[in-house]
């Protein structure tokens, strides 16, 4: 799967009430969560971002609460993929879950706002359109890749026929 | 090689012979609460499941935006009621028969020792504090654990730690742990589990130790954990009562000589001053003493961190014949019903209101900007909860310091952040 898009750059440590504030967890509702993406600490992000963009991060991306409606929120809003230097663990498997794909890159800091990125996101390849750089990462141990294939935790279980 | 306790209860879980580094495991407990609950209601039936696998493994603890703040959040614990009674779950919780989840949770039994437990709340850490293994996961966790009775894990490593030394007085739990997130950092025990342990832990009263577990997460870990001891079962059988069994397999709950740790950290306690944790972030730690010019508007003691008996208790002592300052608004929440209605038994909740402080409903409240006590901007606040990213408590230009009931309690009396010998 490829996937191209614009970065959009975060620092270290984004946390779930960053993602989505804990005001707006009454709602289930993935345009109305993504339409908060980030109010706490950029509040034009929201006007910015184009269907397909791609979230850059640093270390811990997703820290904090267990609120799965942090990566709705985020595909909510029309963002791909979000690739961070580390993701917090939680987060890490709310993403793999519902089908949100993410990228542990420990450059993702070489990337620049508004880089136009190409990923091809089943061979971990990253390329950096507007400065010519490529990343390669590791991909997924087999366990998640099957998940992932399934796009995502619902469908796994489905398809594993799992019950008891 | 031998196991930790964390890796021991996730093997006794799985029908494996040998751990591997990812497991399917059987879950004893799975909960949610009225904000990750409805979301897993949400998966549930988009997925197009027509079962759930064990009606009296799965809990809804309602408790976040409760008394309902309006009608969404009404209508949020309605649609879990009647989730429960369509599939007969028989743990549903509204608000004046249970408390704060992961106070409650060890109250009513439904956590025990050894038992493989997941929580759609970031907290469900704290339940190593008893020494089971306990993990916060996602709403779509908990809907396919629902109706599959099963979880996926990446089998941790984990870091231990060691407290060594005298415990200055004053110092809690909580001191502990914020000078323990201090010294890692947000991430430093990311995706690993936390092990407490050394003379000072065993020393320490359980509401402390589950006040530190409960921070686990803060440190991105995966788990906090202390080996139970007597202690832990002496506990159980006061606030569970009859719903506490001892048995045999508990006596295994401890990781073993040879187990493998990522890392071990010594910490001495020995002189340790009371931590507060600065905005934004839990390991943004000063001693208290060099905080005395920060001034504050509110004071917030209780939370799934620090609400249960002792934490009251510590407050009250240092409230008890003082008034609280003029214009700081200080709000107890006390942990659980339980506990609200032993801290009036003991004459607390009359201590608390003599002082000039409210006594709330036991709820997450303001802890995460929900409602019942939300910052405006510019305004500052003490608070005994867990967290004090940008925004956490109200507005996204207010300030949150993190600290123990003994320096909140203080600090409220004073205005300042205040150590609580510094009171006449």
């Amino acid at each position: 799967m490829i996937i191209k898009g614009h970065a959009h750059r975060f620092g270290n440590d984004i946390n779930t009430d960053d993602i989505i504030a804990a005001t707006y967890l009454d709602s289930q509702d993935p345009k109305f969560l993504g339409s908060k993406c980030m109010e706490n600490i950029d509040k034009d992000f929201i006007n910015r971002v184009k269907p397909g963009d791609i979230i850059v991060a640093g270390k811990n991306f997703g820290c904090g609460s267990s609120r799965e409606h942090a990566p709705v929120s985020i595909k909510g809003c029309g963002i791909s993929l979000v690739i961070a230097e580390s993701f917090a663990r939680i987060f890490f498997r709310n993403a793999i879950n519902i089908g949100l794909p993410i990228i542990e890159l420990k450059d993702a800091f070489k990337i620049k706002e508004k880089d136009l990125l190409e990923v091809d996101l089943s061979r971990g390849i990253i390329e950096d359109v507007s400065t010519n750089d490529k990343f390669s990462t590791q991909i997924f141990p087999e366990f998640l890749q099957e998940i992932i294939t399934y796009g995502g935790l619902v469908s796994w279980v489905k398809g594993q026929g799992v019950t008891k | 090689m031998g196991l930790t306790i964390i890796q021991k209860i996730l093997k006794a879980h799985t029908d494996d012979k040998t751990l591997r580094d990812f497991v399917h495991a059987k879950v004893d407990f799975c909960f949610g609460n009225d904000i990750t609950a409805p979301l897993a209601v949400k998966a549930f039936n988009n997925a197009g499941f027509d079962k759930v696998a064990y009606p009296d493994r799965i809990g809804f603890i309602c408790d976040h935006f409760l008394p309902a703040r309006d009608k969404t959040a009404a209508n949020n614990v309605k649609l879990l009621r009647d989730f429960s009674q369509k599939y007969k779950i028989k743990h549903f919780y509204d608000i004046n028969n249970c408390g704060i989840e992961h106070v409650f949770n060890i109250e009513a039994g439904l956590v025990q020792p050894g038992k493989l437990v997941i929580g759609a709340d970031s907290h469900t850490c704290t339940y190593g504090g008893i020494g089971s293994a306990s993990f916060g996961v996602g709403s779509t966790d908990l809907a396919v654990a629902m109706h599959t009775g099963k979880c996926w894990f990446k089998v941790p490593q984990t870091i231990k730690f060691v407290y060594k030394g005298k415990m200055p007085k004053w110092l809690s739990g909580k001191d502990l742990m914020l000078a323990t997130i201090g010294k890692i950092g947000v991430d430093g025990a990311l995706y690993q589990a936390m092990e407490f342990s050394g003379p000072v832990i065993r020393k320490l009263s359980m509401d402390d130790r589950l006040a530190m577990t409960n921070m686990a997460i803060e440190a991105g870990g995966k788990a906090g954990v202390i080996e139970p001891d007597e202690l832990t079962y002496k506990y159980l059988k006061v606030v569970q009562g009859s719903k506490f069994k001892f048995n045999k397999s508990m006596e295994k709950l401890y990781s073993d000589k040879d187990a493998s740790y990522s890392e071990i950290i010594e910490i001495d306690v020995t002189g340790m001053s009371l931590q507060v944790a600065c905005p934004h972030l839990p390991s943004n730690v000063k001693p208290v003493e060099s905080l005395k010019k920060i001034k504050i508007r509110q004071s917030v003691i209780g939370s799934c961190t620090n609400g249960r008996i002792t934490d009251l208790r510590v407050a009250a002592k240092i409230l008890k014949n003082r008034k609280v300052k003029k214009g700081v608004r200080t709000i107890i929440f006390p942990g659980s019903y339980a506990i609200y209605r032993q801290a009036e038994k003991e004459g607390l909740l009359k201590i608390f209101a003599e002082s000039g402080c409210i006594v709330s409903s036991p709820t997450c409240g303001p802890c995460l900007g929900g409602h019942s006590g939300i910052l405006d901007k510019g305004e500052s606040a003490i608070a005994t909860t867990n967290r004090n990213f940008i925004g956490r408590m109200g507005s996204p230009e207010s300030f949150v310091y993190l600290s123990s009931p003994a320096v909140a309690a203080a600090s409220a009396l004073t205005g300042n952040i205040t150590h609580p010998e510094e009171l006449k």
